[in-house]
């Protein structure tokens, strides 16, 4: 049973087709890179799945549970799925322990102890254990970053979805962000990842998809699709990345 | 006790409008006139301007209007000048206007990117021709919204002078009160007044704002 | 022109000048916290539009921006008591502090609430939050702290505002300042010595309300 199953997924802004039936199959511990044009509509599928948007046709089911995209309580699918954003959207008034605990303690109504130590590990892991006290603002962005992934981690998501997390940072910081998801795929998390990052996508990711004009244009062994794309809309993207 | 009617209520309640009315518009205009010397003053570079600005919005904005009113009424009395309700009322209310407008004026005027003023000085303009042609060409399509929204705050001001006896509204409601004893539908007659007078101006504020955000937007 | 400033009227009353300014600080600060409470609540029933609350907000931030203090602290104290509703002074200009106050903070902090970036909303939402707990811990503090300027000057309109409340008999300073005036026939000293400590009042409520939003709305440590 894949982890996302995704089967004819559409989505319309008004008349705008952004998705035109797209289907994804994401199994635990698969590491998936998403490419495309700006406009193809990667960034719209990772928050369908995520249930920021709701489509308007289509069958997708997380973890075997069917969504129909209508749900009012989208928290249970919330608790399986992990988030991470561009703009980082770390919450301003807090420190960053207090970012990572927040969702445990409120949601999870874990323990002051049992958060505070997971908000430690998970801030250890991303190799900001020395910040926690540090707000927002106080961090660089890579570190911004990389205190978002934590958060979502806090959460034990089985799967993490990261929507071009490095596309807000200085070059010389994206480095340090993608390290620390490279170790999160080399400990074996579900990772569903929008990038432009080619190089990464290719070394890290064992799936790659590449989105053209709001559908799965072509599909497979990173390695092999970068070396012998079999479209040419996928080789003319490839090198006008590269 | 004389009976009243429910129309007689109405007919000298408007007489008490037409006064509110009229004193708003007299401390609106002449308000907004010295609210504009004083904003002069107070974005002037020389302190010997700015300072008394300063300190003037400041006094009138952290004192009771009742306050600023008392003493204009006895501080004549002390000059041995007897002055009716009527004229502590204009000259209270128009201070406090002024003091009001100018600040929020100096708002806007603030606003105007920095860029603006150093390409008017680069310009070899004076500061009054900077001030008239550049500054406050932009400054006054952002100073609408908030003077009209002011404009309420004067009309609501007026209630208070029915304190030192000036037959606005208030004043009118109170004594049709008092003969009546029908507090409840004088009182809630009255703020229908007040209603009909400043809700048209709110809603018109709200109006220029949201077109100026369009505008701005576009 | 014989006229001297007398001061004895200030010295000889002082302790009446300060019962009328500490009941002006407490009616304050009831009235803010009780306004503030109600215009968090009116921000959030007008941002979400809740059923019921939201409308209901809508009419009474209407009623209450465009009508004068001065009217609703008369229609509570002496309207009301017809409907079977009797409050002294002191209770009905609370209430009409509160209620003035909550009908412009709603406004305000609602403009607040809705400046908090949507990614912010996003992000809370992608941690399996629900709708009350993405207000307490990611909106509110924010929105707050953005409108807190704003929110300080309302405050002290409103208390400023409050020396009407003498019309109804509520012993505030204003009230103290009447009281002293027909005893002592010096008008102008009085109420110039009033309005000095009005000035003062409004520039330590400032400065208290200045702090407390950095220390409590702010909240930072480091």
């Amino acid at each position: 049973m894949p982890l996302v199953l995704a089967e004819g997924i559409q989505k319309n802004f008004g008349s705008l087709e952004v998705l035109k039936g797209v289907d994804l199959r994401v199994e635990e511990g698969e590491v998936v890179a998403i490419i495309g044009r700006s406009g193809s509509g990667k960034s719209t599928l990772l928050r369908i799945i995520n249930g920021l948007e709701t489509f308007d046709a289509g069958i997708l089911s997380i973890d075997g549970e069917r969504r129909t995209g209508l749900e009012k309580d989208l928290r249970p699918l919330r608790l399986k799925v992990g988030m991470v954003f561009q703009q980082f959207n770390l919450f301003p008034h807090l420190t960053a322990g207090e970012n990572v605990m927040l969702a445990p303690r409120e949601v999870k109504k874990l323990s002051q102890r049992a958060v505070r130590e997971l908000a430690e590990e998970t801030l250890s892991k991303v190799g900001l254990a020395d910040k926690f006290k540090a707000y927002p603002d106080q961090l660089s962005g890579g570190q911004q970053q990389r205190v978002a992934i934590a958060r979502a981690l806090a959460m034990r998501p089985k799967a993490l979805l990261c929507d071009e997390i490095t596309s807000a940072l200085d070059p010389e910081l994206v480095g340090e962000v993608l390290d620390v998801v490279q170790r999160l795929a080399a400990e074996g998390m579900t990772l569903i990842m929008v990038t432009h990052e080619m190089r990464f996508a290719r070394n890290v990711g064992n799936k790659l998809i590449f989105m053209h004009q709001g559908k799965v244009h072509e599909e497979g062994d990173p390695r092999e699709l970068f070396a012998h794309p079999k479209t040419p809309e996928l080789a003319s993207f490839t090198s006008a990345i590269q | 006790m004389i009976s009243f009617s429910l129309w007689d209520i109405v007919r000298h309640l408007c007489v008490g409008a037409a006064w509110t009315a009229g004193l708003s518009l007299v401390a609106f205009a002449l308000g907004g006139a010295a609210g504009l010397g004083v904003l002069f003053a107070r974005i002037s570079p020389r302190r010997r301007l700015s300072a008394p600005a300063k300190a003037y919005i400041e006094f009138f904005q952290d004192t009771p209007l009742l306050m600023q009113l008392f003493l204009i009424f006895f501080g004549f009395g002390l000059l041995g000048l007897d002055i009716s309700p009527l004229l502590t009322a204009a000259i209270g209310l128009t201070l406090f206007t002024s003091a009001y407008l100018a600040e929020i004026w100096r708002g806007c005027v603030e606003a105007i990117p920095k860029g603006q003023w150093e390409a008017s000085d680069c310009l070899a303009m004076s500061s009054l021709q900077r001030m008239r042609f550049v500054i406050l060409p932009q400054a006054l399509r952002t100073a609408i919204p908030p003077t009209v929204g002011f404009s309420v705050q004067v009309v609501k001001g007026t209630a208070v002078t029915s304190i030192i006896g000036f037959m606005e509204i208030t004043k009118t409601g109170s004594m049709i009160a008092n003969a009546t004893f029908k507090p409840l539908l004088v009182y809630a007659l009255a703020a229908v007044f007040y209603f009909i007078i400043c809700f048209p101006l709110s809603a018109l504020a709200r109006r220029v704002e949201r077109r100026l955000h369009a505008a701005c937007a576009r | 022109m014989s006229y001297a400033f007398s001061i004895e009227p200030i010295l000889d009353n002082w302790e009446i000048f300060a019962q009328g300014a500490a009941m002006t600080l407490l009616l304050t600060a009831l009235g803010a916290v009780t306004g503030v409470a109600a215009g968090i609540l009116g921000a959030v029933s007008r941002a979400w539009r809740l059923p019921v609350l939201s409308p209901f907000y809508a009419v009474y931030v209407e009623c209450v921006r465009n009508t004068p203090f001065l009217v609703q602290l008369y229609f509570i104290f002496f309207g009301l008591p017809s409907l079977g509703v009797k409050l002294s002074g002191w209770e009905a200009s609370f209430l009409a502090m509160a209620l003035n106050l909550g009908a412009y903070s709603t406004e305000i902090i609602r403009a607040g609430v809705m400046a908090v970036p949507r990614g912010q909303i996003e992000a809370a939402e992608s941690l399996a939050m629900d709708r009350w707990q993405i207000f307490r811990f990611v909106i509110l503090r924010p929105a707050l702290k953005t409108v807190w300027p704003a929110l300080c000057s309302q405050i002290i309109i409103v208390m400023l505002g409050s020396s009407v409340c003498s019309q109804v008999a509520a012993q505030e300073l204003t009230y103290a300042a009447n009281l002293i005036q027909s005893r002592t026939f010096r008008a102008f000293e009085i109420y110039f010595f009033s309005t000095l400590l009005y000035l003062g009042l409004a520039i330590l409520v400032r400065r208290f309300l200045k702090a407390f939003g950095r220390r409590i709305i702010d909240g930072r440590t480091a």
